[in-house]
């Protein structure tokens, strides 16, 4: 059977992909990419650049959203042709789309945002080699119907920022003492005064926070903390559940013979 | 004629975690009495402060892992990489600097490892350069030892001493670089010119004044621990060894290209503590006699490389840290043959069968 349109396969016989596709769940997506399979701190993709340009919070907004736009550029683009691309070309034509989408984010970035453009130099062509992109096309996108996709690059992409934001402030506030500092960059001129002095003017700088150990360490400690929030969830909630009680006697016989 | 005879075991009992700390406590008390009298009462203070954060960090990990405080703490373990720190880092040195460097060697590099035996890397130089490449300035100003004090200047009292540490104010008079320092900020100068033009080099009986009675010093204590057979000779020697070579290769008669004098690198900066007591770690060292060695030269030219041809006059943080990594590899081609056995086996091959 040749197979043309998505319409006929769908409606003539349930394939495994109509299947997947009738039970979609979008707050299933939304946790998935935000919290339980978040890519930086679960599925620990695409470190290169959430180690190297976490230093401060304007840097991490910038790789976050640059990864963001590609992300849903890339899963909704994906979804479109997969049901024309086999799978011997798949990963090749993959890696063509998301690196016309970085090209695309990379003259963005340099057209309005030049000095951050700068600041972030070869990250942001390294968006390409992410691997939690490729890892969204092929598992994801490449699955699913267009808008499902959509959505699973944005909840990615976004839980991928939030981390990245957090990694940021942390290296932020301890490497310089500062938030928030030179977000012109990013928002204009108008927000020059967002920055906030945390730690005081005195603040001698905790060089290591900004250099690349100190990335390594925060993460470290981030997904640690998840982790125990996780368990402790986990744990809530076995001790909410009602005991099994199993019928029968209790008792150990210690005398006698067993019958 | 009739001899006293002793039967076998001689030995009453095996040597314990905390008899080895002792001794090692034991065995820097020479170097700690050197820095104080060449530079004054910033080493004392930092030892102290850096011991009690130590221990405080210590005992805090214990507790939130779960584990038993006293036992453990009384292994003093904690104890002497809070020493070790101490002595490392330049004196009157400011107090939030010894707590940072401190708190990290304890909590970062020991206990989320898991504790004493489970640490790759060695827990005072982690701190040290956590701090060296944070906090440049302040690691790098060492106090001037007392032979070059100017007349009628004495070395600071007691007094002024923890006013420099706990408050604002600096020893400005009492600072200066220290002879690794020296030698290396002086470019295109011959040896001998160096040596008659700097006051630290010209005071000097061999290497740099005050210096080279610390390394003194610490050799003194090294060797007590080598009788006491804390430790065995190979790291030390074979690093001591390495690091001579290659001053002799590079020495090039002392013009103004010379990476500097033998005496210059074994009795300057932390060579001599750098040799018996840090290297000498047996969690993060090479286990086997033969790996010992592997790794002590290793170390050995890898300071002389860094101190020479690198961006810091002193390299024994980053050798050790080095090496550390290269322990486990030095441990899996260097493993001893088991008596009985014609070859050694692979430390891995028994579980692939």
């Amino acid at each position: 059977m040749n197979t043309t349109s998505d319409d006929i396969v769908t409606e003539n016989e349930p394939t495994q992909e109509a299947l997947a596709a009738s039970d979609i769940n979008y707050s299933e997506i939304t946790k998935n990419g935000l919290w339980s399979n978040n890519p930086a701190l679960v599925q620990l993709l695409g470190l290169c650049p959430l180690l190297a340009v976490s230093g401060s919070v304007v840097n991490a907004i910038g790789l976050g959203l640059a990864t963001l736009l590609v992300l849903i550029g890339s899963n909704i683009v994906v979804s479109l042709i997969r049901n024309i691309v086999s799978d011997a070309v798949k990963l090749p034509v993959f890696v063509m789309i998301i690196a016309s989408f970085t090209t695309c984010t990379e003259l963005l970035m340099r057209a309005y945002t030049f000095e951050l453009y700068q600041i972030l130099g070869i990250f942001i062509p390294l968006i390409v080699t992410n691997c939690a992109i490729l890892g969204r096309a092929d598992a994801f996108a490449c699955k699913n119907k267009v808008i499902p996709s959509a959505i699973d690059g944005l909840m990615m992409g976004l839980g991928f920022l939030l981390v990245l934001v957090c990694i940021g402030a942390i290296r932020e506030v301890f490497g310089a003492g500062t938030l928030f500092a030179d977000m012109q960059l990013l928002f204009g001129e108008a927000a020059r005064d967002w920055k906030i002095t945390v730690l005081g003017d005195n603040y001698p700088g905790f060089l290591v926070a900004i250099l690349p150990p100190g990335a390594f360490l925060v993460a470290g400690f981030l997904i640690a903390f998840k982790n125990m929030i996780d368990n402790y969830n986990e744990k809530r909630r076995l001790a909410a559940q009602p005991k099994k009680i199993i019928k029968g006697a209790k008792r150990v016989r210690t005398t006698g013979s067993i019958s | 004629m009739a001899f006293i005879r002793v039967t076998s075991p001689h030995a009453h009992t095996a040597n314990t975690t905390q008899d080895i700390m002792r001794w090692v406590i034991l065995a820097t008390l020479p170097g700690l009495v050197a820095l104080t009298h060449f530079f004054g009462w910033g080493s004392i203070i930092n030892v102290l402060i850096s011991c009690l954060t130590a221990i405080a960090c210590e005992a805090l990990m214990l507790s939130l892992r779960k584990r038993p405080i006293l036992f453990y703490l009384k292994d003093y373990s904690a104890l002497v990489t809070g020493i070790l720190l101490g002595l490392a880092l330049p004196p009157y040195a400011p107090w939030w600097l010894v707590v940072i460097g401190s708190t990290s060697a304890i909590i970062l590099a020991k206990q989320l490892y898991g504790g004493l035996g489970y640490n790759p890397f060695n827990p005072a130089m982690v701190g040290y350069v956590i701090l060296l490449i944070s906090f440049p300035v302040e690691m790098t100003r060492w106090a001037i030892p007392t032979t070059l004090l100017s007349d009628g200047q004495t070395l600071p009292s007691l007094g002024t001493a923890l006013q420099t540490v706990f408050g604002s104010g600096g020893v400005d008079g009492y600072t200066g670089a220290t002879p690794l320092d020296l030698f290396k900020t002086q470019q295109g100068l011959l040896v001998e010119q160096i040596n008659a033009a700097e006051p630290i080099f010209s005071l000097a009986s061999f290497a740099g004044a005050g210096w080279e009675w610390v390394n003194v010093a610490f050799l003194a204590g090294g060797l007590f621990l080598l009788y006491k057979r804390a430790f065995t000779w190979h790291a030390p020697v074979s690093m001591l060894l390495a690091l001579s070579i290659m001053t002799f290769l590079f020495y090039g008669g002392g013009n103004s290209e010379s990476g500097g004098s033998l005496m210059l690198h074994l009795f300057s900066g932390g060579t001599m503590l750098g040799a018996f007591f840090i290297i000498t770690d047996p969690v993060s060292s090479a286990v086997s006699n033969k790996g010992r060695i592997i790794y002590g030269a290793g170390i050995g030219i890898l300071i002389y490389i860094i101190r020479v041809w690198g961006n810091y006059p002193d390299a024994i943080a980053f050798a050790v840290l080095l090496m550390n990594f290269t322990a486990p590899f030095i441990d899996y081609y260097t493993l001893p043959r088991t008596y009985g056995h014609s070859k050694s086996t692979r430390a891995t091959r028994g579980r692939d069968l």
